[in-house]
């Protein structure tokens, strides 16, 4: 028999100054099954949870209605109290007195009359609670950072450096990412590869962090605390442990004009390669789409030249098994290239470059050894156009959002040009300046100011090419709209930055959302910026929206800190607030499965002794079930139930909403 | 015989007479009988919908209920102007509630938008080349700045043109009827279209960078396939000049009539001696170099 | 002659819509008293056999209401609701069913006064149609029908 305690709260004035508190609790004494009810000015205060706890002990309670706040803002508490007087927690539940009564209407008998009513409805629910206990599960404590790049390095480092396990995944044949190639930074215009760099070099040789790169996530399955991936390591070719990394093979190779990509296209390298002087691990992999041996099954130089025997054409892709308490993805992002620009031809003129070849040629490092010379004829351009927002914020090109990261390198790439050739025109084209953040805005000014770099706010409408220059057309919108024509011998375009071409299969893989534009969608936007709506995979860098350096490794630590405080506990606790299956109703039609937004759902057979088949049942793994419900209400056989809304508590709240009609001749 | 609704507008009437012989022409060639439809009337050009939104949807609704009494399913319009006012026409009789209901009573007929206009590029493409490309006659030996002004390829709803920045169709049809086209950069540009009565100059300055580009990779002759653009470029030439330091003298003609050059028929029936900038050098240089195929 | 005052049932999901009454509250926009919610984790979780339980318990009007499309807590729970809804009305159709007493919403967790429009709405709504007292006549034919359906 239910004995059930109801507990009035007057909130100070907030519920009692609309609300006859004492006439509930009157009216509350009176319903089927309550054997205690009382008011108090602050039930959340200590007293008034003492008077919880004691009434508990005193009158043997099965269930406690608090008629207070939103449960959203002291359900926690509550429960803890009830906890703490030896009652199950999920045996107490919060009528909504304040925000959905009290505050909401004015002092009138029907609003006493609604807050009692609210109060019959939990005590009707709270008669069909069960104990219900949280729920453990095991974590392993080992992370996947997906992604080498400065997002993926600094969540590595952070999670090893807390003397967690880290396996990093990079589908290059060396980390190091976006940032590797960029020759300067802002705001400070320091070297990108000296302070990344030495970064790398801490991952490879880090004891808790097991690098595989040239290497991909084939699948991923479990959950939080307990997934399980398989990585495809990409067959190198070369055998990285008798590799000593001497490079005569690179040397030695024939196949020398593979358009570069590490130098964006404007450098050529061998058939086997190391992507940059820097690269970690610094040994090379073969291009086996470009090399001769594996066309045209003959050559074998690199073989017959590799002093450590290290070549093995034999090689084959290899798919390793990990387990992983947590996953970061930080995949980073791409950019739109200069041939996705009809009205600045196509990509047909090679002078017309994107951000990330005019960063190989600015940096020291690049194919130019940092003299800036155009891509065409090698002539070191007297006058560069900068064209920011090229793509950006241009929904008839359908990226209506801000890439942000351009404005700020737009600059620094006028910048670097005025520091290389003094005398020489630069020409920003921009829309706004977004320069917000530390430092940034200085820059711009100091672009402007002391490098004299001319900025036009207004579009450009078309770029053609006459007598070897590139005609710039655009409009000077702060000088009275004028048509404005620049010629220039080389055209910087600040291209929008994309997701990745293959994010949307990985964060299919991983089963997380993204957005329209591919970006992986965090849980929360302002609140949960790290994590997504899959428990135990988070976000690190631009693959979530494009982003800056400092911005990356921010929440790329924001990151590394949510995977370790996952790790510092030994066994995951999460509300035991999940579905479960009734297995003697279940006739295993499954529909379940395909509305299940976290594949929570399994096939379980059931056996006899003998081993013969019963049937097939659906089972929901508690480690991924989140609790939604819909499962519940789709199942046709109301074979599946959700543990703290179950079908038998909902129905006796809509019973118990109003005083039931009486129908003749029912 | 393929039957296709034809829509001349005013200027295939006037002052692009010779845009009508040369199609007419390759219609005859290509046993494609061209339905002119009846009683036309102007499709408002840039006039109406300076003035009136209603009238300048009405007006070219009109000549498409036309096209749908007579049971045409698509509709030549030569002009790209008219072109651009019968498809925006169709398009907001199609989308647009208050036009569906309000434009039938105006022009008291009914009109459901089945009636699709093509341009001559379509056209071409679509029905004549197949036909006539066994009745190619001469080659032509001489290099081909196709120019496409604004109406072909904007707005971009309107559009069918691929690559509308940089297109490519009119360079096919000229490489498969024999010619040379060139890569230019001018070739979707403004010609400075309706302010070629009011603003001669603007026209004369805009006009002057598309002619200088179009000699300067050495040109024999502008393609259009827009009356506009005809008079802009070839009308106002003396305007034109005198932003240019020396004067030019590339003859603009239609892409029909340079098809009926390659297919053999009389310069005269084409319609040659009725541009301003005389096209005699050019049908000379043509004729020296041309080879019988 | 006292004015009749409808009772409305409102099936709200966890994270959206009662996020959103208790914003009203803590913004303290005031609307009728007629409306009693009841709390669902997800609009996906909410049976709609409930609306008929709701309305045989002598509700007037039943408002369901949840996270805008794309914005559901458990990513696509409110997309089967809104399935499950359109195929759940065509049954009420058909079984004589006055769907002016049904409303369907998307309240967010930040739209706290459009909740309360929307309360003070389908009251004003609902009292414009009167006491579901057709229901009753519903649910009775539907009694006595299975009553000779058994004596058969």
């Amino acid at each position: 028999m239910a004995r059930i305690g109801v507990f009035v709260c007057h909130c100070g004035e907030n519920i009692s100054s609309t609300v006859d508190c004492a006439k509930v609790a009157e009216i509350a004494s009176n319903y089927p099954g309550v054997v205690y009810s009382i008011d108090y000015k602050y039930m959340c205060s200590d007293p008034g949870q003492n008077l919880i706890k004691e009434a508990i002990q005193k009158h043997k309670l099965t269930g406690v209605v608090v008629a207070a706040c939103s449960p959203r803002m002291h359900e926690p508490t509550f429960r803890k109290a009830t906890a703490e007087a030896g009652l199950n927690p999920f045996l107490c539940e919060m009528a909504n007195l304040r925000e959905h009564c009290s505050w909401v209407h004015f002092r009138e008998d029907s609003t006493t009359e609604k807050a009692a009513e609210l109060v019959r409805v939990l005590v009707e629910k709270v008669k069909h609670n069960e104990e219900l206990f949280p729920i453990k599960v095991p974590i392993t404590k080992t992370a996947l950072v997906i992604g080498g790049g400065i997002g993926g390095i600094q969540a590595a480092l952070d999670i090893a450096n807390s003397g967690h396990k880290v396996i990093m995944v990079e589908k290059n044949p060396s980390i190091g990412g976006k940032m590797a190639q960029l020759s300067e930074t802002f705001p400070t215009l320091d070297c990108s590869q000296c302070i990344l760099t030495p970064r790398m070099v801490e991952v490879a040789q880090h004891p808790n962090i097991t690098l595989y790169t040239y290497a991909e996530i084939e699948s991923v399955d479990g959950f939080i605390g307990n997934f399980k991936v398989t990585i495809r390591q990409k067959a190198k070719s070369v055998d990285h442990k008798a590799c000593t990394g001497c490079g005569l093979c690179i040397e030695k190779c024939p196949i020398k004009k593979i358009p570069d990509e590490f130098n964006a296209g404007l450098g050529n390298r061998a058939a086997i390669y190391v992507p940059f002087p820097q690269a970690v691990p610094n040994k090379p992999v073969i291009d086996r789409n470009n090399c001769t041996y594996f066309l045209k099954g003959k050559c074998g130089l690199c073989k017959k030249v590799c002093p450590a025997d290290a070549i093995h054409y034999e090689q084959e892709d290899e798919l390793i098994k990990v387990d992983v308490g947590a996953i970061v993805a930080a995949t980073g992002f791409d950019i739109k290239h200069s041939d996705f620009f009809p009205e600045y031809g196509y990509g047909k003129y090679a002078d017309v470059i994107d951000g990330l070849q005019f960063e190989r040629l600015a940096s020291a490092s690049g194919p130019t050894l940092g003299v800036l010379k155009r891509p065409s004829d090698g002539k070191e351009p007297e006058s560069i156009v900068f064209i920011a927002c090229a793509g950006s914020r241009d929904p008839a090109k359908g990226i209506p959002y801000c890439s942000k990261i351009c404005c700020m390198y737009t600059a620094k790439h006028a910048m670097l040009f005025k520091h290389k050739n003094h005398h020489g025109k630069a020409t920003v084209f921009y829309m706004d300046i977004r320069a917000g953040g530390k430092m940034y805005d200085e820059f711009v000014r100091r672009a402007i100011e002391e490098d004299d770099v001319n900025y036009i706010r207004g579009r450009v409408s078309r770029i053609y090419e006459k007598n070897g220059k590139l005609i710039v057309c655009g409009v000077d919108t702060l000088l009275n709209s004028r048509p404005v024509e620049i010629e220039a011998d080389m055209v910087v375009l600040a291209t929008a930055a994309i997701a990745n071409s293959d994010s949307e299969e990985l964060a299919q893989k991983l089963h997380i959302s993204y957005d329209p534009y591919h970006f992986f969608s965090e849980a929360h936007p302002k609140l949960r910026p790290v994590e997504t709506n899959t428990a135990g995979i988070m976000l690190a860098g631009a693959c979530q929206a494009p982003k800056d350096i400092p911005d990356t490794v921010s929440q790329a630590s924001g990151t590394a800190a949510k995977v370790v405080a996952l790790f510092s506990q030994d066994e995951l606790t999460r509300e035991p607030l999940i579905a479960y299956v009734n297995n003697n109703t279940c006739v295993g039609c499954f529909l379940c499965q395909s509305v299940c937004p976290y594949l929570a759902i399994e096939k379980e057979e059931i056996r006899r002794r003998d081993g013969t088949l019963v049937k097939t049942v659906a089972k929901i793994n508690p480690g991924l079930c989140q609790g939604c419900g819909t499962c519940v209400a789709l199942c046709r056989s109301k074979s599946i139930d959700i543990h703290g809304y179950t079908n038998r508590q909902i129905y006796a709240e809509v019973s118990a909403l109003f005083n039931r009609r009486e129908y003749a001749g029912v | 015989m393929t039957k296709i609704g034809y829509f001349p507008g005013c200027s295939l009437n006037g002052t692009a007479k010779e845009y009508d012989l040369s199609l007419q022409a390759i219609a005859r060639i290509a046993d494609i009988e061209l339905v002119e439809l009846d009683d036309w009337n102007c499709c408002g050009a840039t006039a109406a919908h300076s003035l009136n939104s209603t009238l300048a949807v009405a007006l070219p609704a009109r000549n498409l209920a036309i096209a749908e009494k007579m049971g045409l399913d698509e509709i030549l319009v030569p002009c790209a102007a008219c072109f651009s006012r019968l498809a925006q026409a169709r398009y907001e009789i199609k989308s647009d509630e208050k036009y569906r209901t309000k434009i039938p009573q105006l022009i008291e007929m009914e009109i459901k938008g089945t009636a699709n206009p093509i341009t001559v590029l379509d056209f071409l493409n679509k029905y004549a080349l197949d036909k006539i490309k066994d009745k190619l006659y001469n080659k032509l030996n001489a290099k081909f700045a196709c120019y496409y002004g604004c109406l072909l390829t904007r707005p971009e709803h309107l559009s069918t043109i691929e690559r509308r920045e940089d297109p490519l169709v009119m360079e096919k049809i000229i490489y498969l009827s024999g010619g040379m086209p060139i890569d230019w950069a001018f070739k979707v540009e403004c010609c400075g279209a309706g302010l070629s009565v009011v603003r001669t100059d603007i026209v004369g300055k805009l006009c002057a960078k598309i002619l200088d580009d179009a000699q300067s990779r050495g040109a024999d002759a502008i393609i259009v396939a827009c009356p506009m653009c005809h008079s802009n470029l070839d009308m106002r030439r003396n305007e034109i000049n005198k932003n240019l330091s020396t004067d030019n003298e590339i003859p603009v003609v239609y892409i029909t009539q340079i098809i009926g050059l390659a297919l053999g028929i009389d310069p005269k029936k084409l319609g040659f001696d009725k541009h301003f900038v005389p096209t005699d050098k050019f049908l000379h240089k043509l004729q020296k170099q041309t080879v019988e195929v | 002659m006292q004015e009749f005052e409808p009772k409305i049932v409102a099936f709200v999901c966890n994270w959206c819509t009662y996020a959103g009454a208790d914003l009203a509250g803590t913004s303290r926009i005031k609307y009728a008293t007629n409306v009693r919610i009841v709390r669902f984790p997800c609009t996906g979780r909410i049976d709609y056999m409930l609306i008929l339980k709701a309305f045989q318990n002598g509700a007037d009007g039943v408002i369901v209401s949840g996270c805008h499309p794309n914005d559901c807590h458990y990513t696509s729970g409110n997309f089967h609701a809104r399935r499950r809804w359109i195929v759940f009305n065509e049954l009420l159709e058909l079984l004589g069913f006055d769907k002016r007493r049904l409303f369907f919403s998307w309240v967010s967790a930040a739209e706290g006064a459009k909740w309360a429009n929307l309360v003070n709405e389908v009251v004003t709504e609902v009292r414009k149609l009167g006491p579901y007292t057709e229901y009753e006549k519903l649910s009775k034919i539907n009694v006595n029908s299975i009553g000779e359906l058994c004596n058969v």
